[in-house]
């Protein structure tokens, strides 16, 4: 597979009042060519700020301490902010949480989505409205014409978010970057937006990083999983290896408190709540909140582990000498299903 | 938009009529009389004089007769200067006070929603530092202290204006500053407090993300959408610098209205209370009526819904 972003041990630090959060530590991957990656992981996890730090559009606070970000043979971090500027928007593009929040309020969403065609190429006013138009429609806003003037109050918001993802692709990026797009959406809107996605990643042949805490979604549409925690990767892998042969403890919680049409006692959790970064512990920073924890893992940070030769996973119980564990039996009842799809596969 | 235009302006006389109203009556409580300094008079040269004011009929037949005067457009005759007529009065005075004023608006205006841009911008560094001091300083600071500290050092100092002299428009360059302060001030307060908070929002960071650069952002994007508090504020401002202008106007000897007024109370003069007092809320209320239409303008949630989509 031929990629086309390489983030490699990227290091992102927030200067606090309470001193300095390692929010991203020694993050590393690849994106290939018209794929959709996962980024998974709770809350404060490090998705948002690793994605944007491809952007480049981190708080003042953040500083990008070490890593590089390798596109089209190039480091992006070493860009200018002007040669940033010409990236943005045209080469890796950008969709948002909340699309009640995201777009102007005072600006029409013609203007809006014709901006970022008016920065990047020398198109008329006119030529520029008439390709939003086209646009809109492609993402699904009936009479896109008659509604080019009308401002985002006078949308719902899975509209809303349609029209932010019409900005996103307007300018046919290569790479386009969903931070949790759907999370502030109806679960019916919801599998609406991930079917537009798709739809649009095949008509425009994009990659997309695609960041979310719900792995039901992740089920739908992604190709290739990274699992975060604490600011760093902890397994990676192809999303059936992900979902039914997961190895880290941590991917372990994150599957078995998915809810099931078949829930019947209360819903699993991973008990515990994620580590203070500002002086991380030594060690897999999962270990408190781990049951399968082994003592090395609150000494040494535990390396990659192979799995298959897409699959990784930072566990020490992946090391020859570590004891057998049983993982909990929703995971052993996947990996039973994870033998007959790779046989089936065969 | 032409409905909502007439449903303003109905409400605008509305608001007149009884600025009108309750003006008139207020008047006819305060103690004394418009001959009561001239002590020489009898009580016959009273009684006569009063007749032919109209003061000796009822309280309630004068306030018909006014009101049925300023239909038509008379505001009465002044008591006190030359029995001239209080119409003329004003739009002999008005000329330079709305010029002082409205300079003054226009030029703090558009320096402080700049000033509290470049504040908001620049958030926590040295110059939001110094922008904060300045505005500060220019809130405390009364139009008439700073009037007089022009005066000295840029007129009579320094040379560059006339000290006290309305001839031409660099006679109004010193009083329009002092003026101009507080409005600039205040409007750069709230222009920085709403675009620290705008340019914390999702759709600025959805502008960058667009490819456009950090002033790019800020004027397609940030300063439109900070615009509302600020210009909330031009109402109050106003009214600010029609009592500033009293006496700011006079430290510059500009003859102006703000004096009129001043005088005119002194001396009971009723009909030009009446008027002035009607012309200022006239002056608000259109006003407040430019502020509520820049409101659409700048936002359209705030359009109106009748017609709308």
């Amino acid at each position: 597979m031929e990629s086309i972003l390489k983030v490699k041990d990227l290091c992102v630090n927030f200067a606090t009042y309470a001193g300095t959060v390692n929010a991203i530590r020694d993050v590393s991957f690849e994106l290939h060519k018209g794929e959709t990656l996962a980024i998974v992981g709770e809350s404060g996890s490090g998705k948002s700020v690793t994605v944007r730090s491809i952007m480049q559009l981190l708080d003042r606070n953040a500083d990008i301490a070490s890593g590089e970000i390798i596109y089209n043979g190039q480091d992006l971090l070493k860009y200018s902010e002007k040669k940033m500027n010409d990236v943005r928007g045209h080469d890796i593009s950008m969709i948002f949480q909340d699309p009640m929040t995201s777009l102007d309020p005072t600006m029409s969403i013609g203007k809006q989505v014709a901006e970022p065609l008016l920065i990047h190429t020398k198109i008329s006013k006119k030529e520029a409205i008439e390709k939003a138009i086209e646009t809109l429609q492609l993402v699904g806003i009936d009479n896109a014409r008659e509604r080019i003037n009308d401002y985002p109050h006078q949308f719902s918001g899975g509209q809303r978010q349609r029209i932010v993802i019409a900005i996103a692709i307007i300018g046919s990026p290569d790479i386009l970057i969903a931070d949790e797009p759907t999370t502030a959406l109806d679960v019916t809107v919801q599998s609406q937006i991930i079917d537009l996605l798709k739809d649009i990643q095949k008509k425009l042949k994009m990659s997309i990083i695609f960041i979310t805490h719900d792995l039901g979604v992740v089920a739908g549409i992604a190709d290739r999983v990274e699992v975060m925690y604490a600011g760093k990767i902890i397994e990676y892998g192809e999303v059936n290896e992900i979902f039914f042969n997961p190895k880290h403890p941590y991917t372990w919680g994150l599957l078995d408190s998915m809810p099931t049409l078949n829930v019947k006692e209360r819903l699993n959790y991973i008990p515990g709540t994620p580590p203070d970064l500002i002086d991380p512990a030594p060690g897999d920073a999962f270990a408190p909140r781990n049951e399968f924890a082994l003592d090395i893992d609150f000494e040494q940070m535990p390396p990659f582990f192979e799995v298959s030769k897409t699959h990784f996973a930072a566990t020490w119980l992946l090391d020859p000498n570590a004891p057998k564990v049983t993982p909990p039996a929703s995971i052993v009842a996947r990996q039973k299903e994870f033998k007959k799809l790779t046989k089936a596969g065969e | 938009m032409v409905k909502y235009l007439a449903k303003r302006i109905s409400f605008l006389v509305l608001t007149l009529f009884l600025v009108a109203s309750i003006t008139f009556f207020l008047m006819k409580l305060m103690p004394g009389t418009p001959f009561s300094n001239q002590a020489k008079l009898s009580p016959e040269q009273l009684d006569i004089l009063n007749k032919q004011y109209g003061l000796d009929k009822p309280v309630f037949i004068q306030y018909l007769s006014y009101l049925w005067n300023m239909v038509q457009g008379n505001l009465g005759t002044s008591f006190q200067f030359n029995n001239q007529a209080v119409t003329s009065i004003i739009l002999e005075r008005m000329g330079p006070s709305l010029q002082l004023g409205s300079q003054a608006m226009l030029f703090g205006s558009f320096f402080g929603i700049i000033l509290g841009a470049i504040a908001a911008i620049k958030k926590n560094t040295w110059v939001d530092s110094v922008a904060t001091f300045f505005s500060i300083l220019g809130i405390s600071i009364p139009s008439f202290v700073l009037a007089v500290l022009l005066q000295y050092f840029l007129a009579f100092k320094l040379n560059l204006f006339p000290v006290a002299l309305w001839d031409g428009w660099n006679s109004s360059i010193l009083p329009s500053l002092a003026l101009a302060v507080a409005p600039l001030a205040n409007v750069a307060r709230f222009m920085r407090t709403e675009m620290v908070d705008v340019l914390s929002s999702d759709y600025i960071t959805l502008s960058k993300s667009k490819g456009n650069s950090k002033w790019q952002t800020v004027a397609k994007h940030a300063l439109r959408n900070s615009l509302i508090p600020a210009v909330t504020i031009i109402g109050p401002m106003t009214v600010n610098l029609m009592t500033g202008s009293l006496v700011v106007e006079n430290i510059f000897t500009v003859p102006g209205i703000g004096e009129q007024f001043v005088k005119s109370i002194m001396t009971n003069d009723y009909p030009t209370i009446m008027g002035l007092t009607i012309f200022y809320s006239f002056l608000l209320t259109v006003v407040i009526l430019i502020v509520d239409i820049l409101y659409g303008i700048i936002d359209p949630r705030i359009r109106l819904n009748e017609g709308g989509k």
